[in-house]
């Protein structure tokens, strides 16, 4: 069964390494929803987050030629429900007269933030777990969705420990 | 003491005990060969391509199990050895390949003779450095070696470029190398092979299926131990040829699409598959669902991607196979008493496959009017050294030196399995005659590949190295005719090679030795001239010219569906 999957990845901050990672998805035919990367406050490291679809063994295969790379020094698998994730999108929305009070509403369920406005729009920086973002979007996009930009999902493991344990 | 950048990767590798490497120069490598003309430590053959400087490297490697070495400068040398890295990595060869690069400040400005070399090799590689300051030269050459020859080997390329060359800095040799993020996993875990022991003494119809990372991992005499001591028939992949002996009773010969029939049998009604070092590669399983349907799979290999990527394994072991199978011969001492009833269990098994064998035997019809390929195989085998190499290219004469040729020794058969890479052979068998210049390296080709690097005998005559070139002439693009034959309804399309070359003259032509014939009766006394000739011969047979490689698979087929005779 393909499924949705959460894979955070420590990297040496190294010349071509995002690259590498990337290059082998595209290059064995794996997936990405999305990557996102940057460093860590370890000197030297970075971490990408890839969000990424397909069953069980296409996900075994992904994790281990992730580990396979040289610049690799740890691959966090986040099954179901171990990680938190969140995401950042900012959303450019036309807001005209009777629509500027509907997406306000909308902002404030979402407990979003306007960060521009003009006379014909706001802009709205949204933060929260994917679906949440699919969620504003899904209900900004009658309204007049102009531009959006998503960030892609970071994930950090539930719990007091840190990924060396 | 401090030296230019140039001199510190010379002295880097002469602590590699590098003593041989195979290059060509041009303006960005031009400072390392002005060095290296102060560095006696250091042979350096020069080939006329750099692909086949590539593939002498490769061959060097699979043939002596040392790291290759290949140099090629920027921009049109470094992409000559594309498929020279390509074919290493398929293989998981050693290799360590310097390109050299524009001036650091010139990167990314389409200066002349640049590309983006790391770029292109990424796939094909399984590591790359740019070296960016010369004090970085030691580390990042010791990185780049451990990195080619550990865990499952490939080829590693260095970006040097031309202003890091001429640059100083002092030398100084790092005394380990350690890498966060590589630590491959070289010990077997003892219970997983107490597990292997304990289903593998329980087995009926059991089979061991072998591949490169055995010859690899140097584990041959462990594998031949191990499968004695159980009794159990050993099949080999084209990358395993050599890691048992074929004339044992127990062998099997190759599996797989021109694989034996008691092999492709053996597999199919198998209980129990014991993989070492192989990956259950398409021109293996054929159609993977009805690939060993009774079979419990066992998977031994040094590399954890390879097992579960094809074919689902019930017990996986990740590991070196030579620590895998030393822990297997130790654990079998320890359950030794189940022996005797194990080889009891399999007297019904080897009875099935003595029938399989006598029914269907690798065999091919001959002729006394017209050279069979075949018969050349078998004569070369009857004439030459026990300890000989043969290096091959790509084709129907690749297939039938598998077949026909019988290997008795690891590191004895150099061939282009995964990446199957016409002109692979002849500067292969070059590196191969470099390392060894005593032995005997006989390479055999069909009249399409040794056309992609024939300009390597011009090195091969050069350097006094004294390789047995066989061409297996049928004026065809065999292998891809052999398909039109039987899949599209004799079209062939552009696969016959309407000009004849006469071989004989070609190599006269490079100072070598040319010889020919087509007459079946000629063969033997051909092939004596030529391991009598103390230097290069080219040796032209014009065979059969629509002679097929049988049995054969066809691609999507199951293992059990050979075409024997078409």
């Amino acid at each position: 069964m393909h499924h949705s999957h959460t894979i955070s990845v420590l990297v040496e901050n190294e010349f071509g390494v995002l690259a590498r990672v990337s290059g082998l998805f595209s290059g064995r035919g794996f997936n990405i929803d999305s990557l996102t990367v940057a460093p860590t406050n370890e000197e030297g490291l970075s971490r990408v987050t890839i969000v990424t679809r397909g069953d069980d063994n296409i996900l075994e295969q992904i994790t281990k030629q992730l580990n396979k790379l040289v610049d690799v020094i740890k691959v966090i698998d986040f099954s179901d429900g171990s990680a938190i994730e969140r995401e950042m999108a900012l959303i450019k929305v036309t807001a005209e007269d009777e629509s500027r009070a509907e997406v306000l509403r909308i902002v404030d369920i979402f407990r979003a933030k306007i960060i521009d406005v003009t006379p014909k729009s706001y802009t709205i920086e949204a933060t929260g777990a994917p679906i949440k973002i699919d969620a504003i979007m899904e209900l900004l996009r009658p309204l007049g969705l102009k531009e959006l930009v998503r960030t892609g999902a970071v994930a950090i493991g539930r719990g007091a420990k840190g990924w060396k344990g | 003491m401090k030296m230019n950048g140039a001199r510190i990767l010379l002295e880097s590798l002469k602590r590699e005990g590098v003593d041989l490497v195979f290059g060509y120069p041009g303006g960005t490598v031009i400072n390392i060969y002005d060095e290296l003309m102060n560095v006696r430590e250091i042979r350096h053959i020069l080939p006329r391509h750099e692909q086949g400087g590539t593939h002498a490297a490769d061959g060097y490697a699979r043939a002596t199990g040392k790291v290759g070495v290949a140099i090629a400068t920027s921009g049109p040398g470094a992409t000559n050895t594309v498929t020279g890295i390509a074919t290493a990595y398929m293989d998981s060869i050693p290799m360590v390949i310097i390109s050299g690069q524009v001036p650091t400040p010139l990167i990314g400005n389409d200066a002349f003779q640049e590309v983006d070399m790391i770029g292109i090799t990424r796939p094909i590689t399984k590591h790359s450095f740019l070296v960016r300051n010369p004090k970085d030269i030691p580390t990042i050459v010791r990185k780049a070696f451990y990195i080619a020859r550990s865990g499952r080997p490939g080829p590693v390329l260095i970006d040097f470029p031309k202003d890091v060359q001429i640059a100083q800095a002092e030398f100084k040799w790092p005394e380990s190398v350690d890498i966060r993020g590589y630590k491959p996993n070289l010990g077997g875990h003892p219970r997983q092979v107490e597990k292997a022991i304990s289903m593998m003494l329980a087995a009926r119809r059991p089979v061991m299926y072998v591949g490169g990372g055995v010859i690899l991992a140097n584990a041959a005499d462990e594998l031949t131990a191990l499968a004695r001591r159980l009794q159990f028939p050993v099949t080999t992949t084209l990358m395993g040829l050599g890691s048992f002996p074929e004339n044992d009773p127990l062998a099997l010969k190759m599996l797989g699409m021109h694989g034996a029939y008691a092999a492709n049998m053996a597999m199919t009604h198998s209980d129990l598959i014991v993989a070492v070092g192989a990956r259950f590669d398409d021109r293996v399983t054929g159609k993977i669902a009805t690939f060993a349907p009774h079979a419990k799979i066992i998977h031994i290999d040094v590399d954890p991607t390879s097992i579960r990527k094809n074919v689902r394994v019930d017990l996986p072991i990740v590991g070196d196979t030579k620590d895998v199978l030393a822990k297997m011969l130790a654990e079998l001492d320890k359950q030794a008493p189940g022996i005797k009833a194990l080889l009891k269990n399999l007297a019904a098994w080897h009875e099935d496959i003595s029938g399989w064998k006598e029914k269907h035997p690798i065999s091919y019809k001959q002729s006394t009017s017209v050279i069979k390929p075949q018969y050349v195989i078998q004569k070369l085998r009857e004439l030459s050294n026990d300890d000989a190499i043969m290096a091959t290219d790509v084709g129907q004469h690749q297939m039938w030196a598998a077949q026909f040729f019988e290997f008795h020794h690891a590191r004895t058969l150099l061939t282009s399995g995964g990446l199957g890479t016409m002109g692979f052979g002849l500067p292969a068998a070059m590196g191969a005659q470099a390392a060894f210049p005593k032995r005997q390296v006989i390479c055999v080709c069909g009249d399409g590949g040794v056309q992609m690097n024939i300009q390597e005998l011009a090195t091969m005559v050069q350097n006094r190295l004294p390789v047995k070139i066989v061409i297996l002439n049928n004026n065809f693009l065999g292998m891809v005719r052999q398909w039109q034959e039987l899949f599209f309804d004799k079209r062939y399309s552009q696969t016959c090679m309407e000009l004849p070359i006469d071989f004989v003259k070609l190599a006269e032509a490079y100072g070598a030795k040319g010889l020919r014939t087509e007459k079946p009766a000629e063969v033997e006394q051909v092939i004596k001239e030529a391991l009598a000739h103390n230097g290069p011969v080219v040796m032209e047979f014009k065979i059969a010219r629509e002679e097929k490689v049988l049995p054969m698979v066809p691609a999507g087929a199951s293992l059990n569906e050979m075409v024997l005779n078409a």
